[in-house]
């Protein structure tokens, strides 16, 4: 273990080196161009390989690409590039290979503010690409989560077959704080599910008790084809309704009977807290502030920090809305995830407390928000 | 008395794969595919050492017929897709085949990248100049004055030369020729798929369902036979006017050069970057 000073952004690159990431593909763009620089470094001392593509739509292309061929594949960018990945998240959803796509997110929309801080690309990280597809999306609220949930990124794709994105924000990306990095041994890596069987058997989208599929590299022996139409079993299109409906309900069932694996939270509450705040990212920084703040005033209150933002803490939040009187919601948008709480939440009061013009939610709007009852 | 033809492009395809295939009759892609199984059985690679990856339209279905890795992509990300595979596995012979539309408009950008980086992936442009698939909208090859169904006037836009272009970008090998001259198409896939760096073979087709139509230019046959009269082997050239040089299609190797390909120059680059770190 060694402690170290660093940028949120840097921790990500160790994060994906840690987990056994080999291959990165990027296109310069603020807040998140550090994780590349890094990465071009690194990478070729591990014996990875790093490209620089001409744009996003090629990068994410060729992370998909080289998942294929076997490496554990990241690449990063943030808005703008977020948004031109789009179509590439989906490909990779519909053809169930792992990757991790790291979105630094800036105020938007369109070139916005490149420097300012954001959480505007929630529901674009859940619905940005058309169809419907299961997401993960994690959001790390530190320097030190931000290397954790990277490994846990990678972890996940290759263990559910899904591209998996780790939503940062510029705050968490660009701020320097303490890290213990571990030894990179000691990190728990997931591996794909390798396939068992005779080629002439394989399979590369059939039924598993696990609702994953093995999945074989190219190269190793198992020719089959991969395409983003839908497809039956062995990866050729398909129009019939009796294959694509089971796909469709597959690959949404592989995340949902995993929920108690992916959604991870942070809990500091008890069951006589009536206000909760419910927060992720940087504006769980501020919250905790906020919290501790109104706790010194004998001001009951509880905290939810929500670390999978997708799928949805629907158990969690059903849960604390059994005691809970007002549940907070300090977002760095107008009220974007505060819609999912307010779903599972029913008829229970839920207080936004936003701000959309590049500045950070302060303690002071969240406890003001605490103490008006 | 009939002989006995060896078909060899049998053995390539998919046993498990349900024909008949998406193209109409008369296409003139299944050539292109039938040229590409015999360069390959010809080198004498290993199925499994291929990756066939394609993009979206009439030339994008192509690799799901043949017993490789297939990868279908997304519409003009062929190449993008190409790269990280090739960067992945070095060894392994990826051929990227695409359509005029899907290479050279929405695909244009990664093209030219991909040439300029020399990358070892072999480039198939089946240039039918028109968007097939979707009903015969005018692509960048269309040329001028010809009718597409979003060219109803005419098309006032001037084609894209996608072997020049290649040429200026990088590639190391550019030839070019049409689906009438197959045994020629056959060798010059062979001779791409040989080289270290990134090759491109242009191979002119023709769609008779939806350009064919909206010109008026008859049967596949008819096409066919409009491929034959409108080309030129590039050692006639020079004894065309300047005129007829514009109008014909020049077949041949047009560039053939030897430069480091970017597969091999990274591969020395992760050993200088590993070799400073144990100096340190």
């Amino acid at each position: 273990m060694t402690i170290r000073l660093m940028q949120g952004n840097e921790a990500v690159g160790w994060g994906a080196i840690a987990a056994g990431c080999k291959f990165y593909a990027g296109y310069p763009i603020t807040p998140s161009t550090e994780i590349a620089e890094m990465l071009s470094w690194e990478l070729p001392r591990v014996g990875g390989k790093f490209i620089q593509m001409e744009d996003e739509i090629a990068s994410l292309a060729a992370c998909i690409g080289a998942s294929v061929g076997g490496l554990k594949a990241m690449t990063a960018t943030s808005g703008p590039g977020f948004s031109l990945m789009q179509e590439h998240i989906g490909y990779a959803a519909m053809t169930e290979v792992p990757v991790v796509i790291v979105d630094v997110q800036r105020l938007g929309p369109s070139t916005g503010q490149p420097t300012s801080a954001s959480q505007g690309d929630v529901m674009q990280a859940r619905w940005g690409t058309h169809g419907d597809h299961p997401m993960i999306v994690l959001s790390p609220v530190s320097v030190s989560q931000s290397f954790d949930l990277t490994v846990k990124a990678f972890n996940f794709s290759e263990k559910y077959r899904t591209p998996v994105i780790l939503l940062m924000d510029e705050v968490v990306g660009h701020m320097r704080e303490k890290i213990e990095l571990p030894e990179f041994d000691s990190v728990e890596r997931v591996e794909r599910i390798a396939t068992d069987v005779p080629p002439e058997w394989y399979k590369p989208y059939g039924d598993s008790l696990s609702d994953v599929p093995p999945m074989a590299n190219f190269g190793d022996g198992y020719r089959y084809h991969i395409t983003g139409l839908f497809h039956d079993m062995l990866g050729y299109p398909t129009t019939r309704l009796d294959e694509i409906d089971p796909w469709i309900e597959r690959v949404h069932r592989k995340i949902e009977r995993n929920l108690n694996d992916i959604v991870l939270v942070e809990e500091d509450l008890s069951e006589s807290d009536r206000t909760i705040v419910v927060a992720y990212g940087a504006s769980a920084r501020s919250a905790r502030h906020a919290v501790k703040l109104a706790r010194q005033r004998r001001t009951k209150v509880g905290m939810v920090t929500l670390l999978t933002i997708w799928p949805f803490a629907e158990a969690e939040i059903t849960r604390i809305a059994q005691f809970a009187k007002r549940i907070i919601v300090p977002e760095m948008n107008l009220g974007q995830l505060a819609l999912e709480v307010e779903r599972i939440a029913g008829r229970k009061k839920v207080v936004r407390v936003n701000r959309a013009n590049g500045e950070m939610v302060t303690p002071q709007m969240i406890l003001e928000a605490i103490e008006d009852r | 008395m009939p002989t006995q033809v060896e078909h060899s492009e049998y053995t390539y395809l998919r046993p498990t794969k349900k024909f008949p295939n998406v193209w109409c009759a008369g296409c003139g892609i299944g050539i292109v595919m039938g040229a590409l199984i015999r360069a390959i059985d010809r080198i004498g690679l290993e199925k499994d050492d291929v990756a066939l990856v394609s993009g979206i339209g009439c030339t994008g279905r192509m690799p799901v017929y043949m017993d490789f890795n297939t990868i279908h992509t997304t519409h003009g990300r062929a190449l993008a897709f190409a790269t990280g595979l090739k960067i992945a596995r070095p060894a392994m012979k990826v051929i990227a085949i695409m359509g005029d539309g899907d290479a050279i408009a929405i695909g244009g950008n990664h093209f030219i990248h991909a040439a300029r980086r020399n990358i070892g992936i072999t480039a198939i442009v089946v240039n039918n100049a028109i968007y097939g698939m979707t009903g015969g909208q005018y692509s960048p090859t269309t040329p001028i004055r010809a009718r597409a169904s979003t060219a109803p006037y005419g098309n006032i836009e001037p084609p894209m030369p996608i072997c020049e272009l290649a040429q200026a970008a990088g590639a190391t090998y550019v030839a070019r020729s049409t689906v009438y001259h197959a045994i020629e198409l056959d060798r010059y896939i062979e001779q791409a798929i040989r080289k270290n760096g990134f090759s491109l073979v242009e191979a002119v087709s023709y769609c008779h369902t939806t350009f064919g139509r909206m010109n008026k230019l008859g049967s596949p046959t008819d096409m066919m036979r409009q491929l034959k009269d409108n080309s030129v082997s590039v050692n006639a050239v020079e004894k065309l006017s300047p005129e007829e040089r514009e109008t014909k299609i020049i077949r041949g190797v047009l560039h053939d050069v030897e430069k480091p390909e970017y597969t091999q120059l990274y591969e020395q680059l992760v050993k200088s970057a590993q070799a400073s770190l144990q100096k340190t």
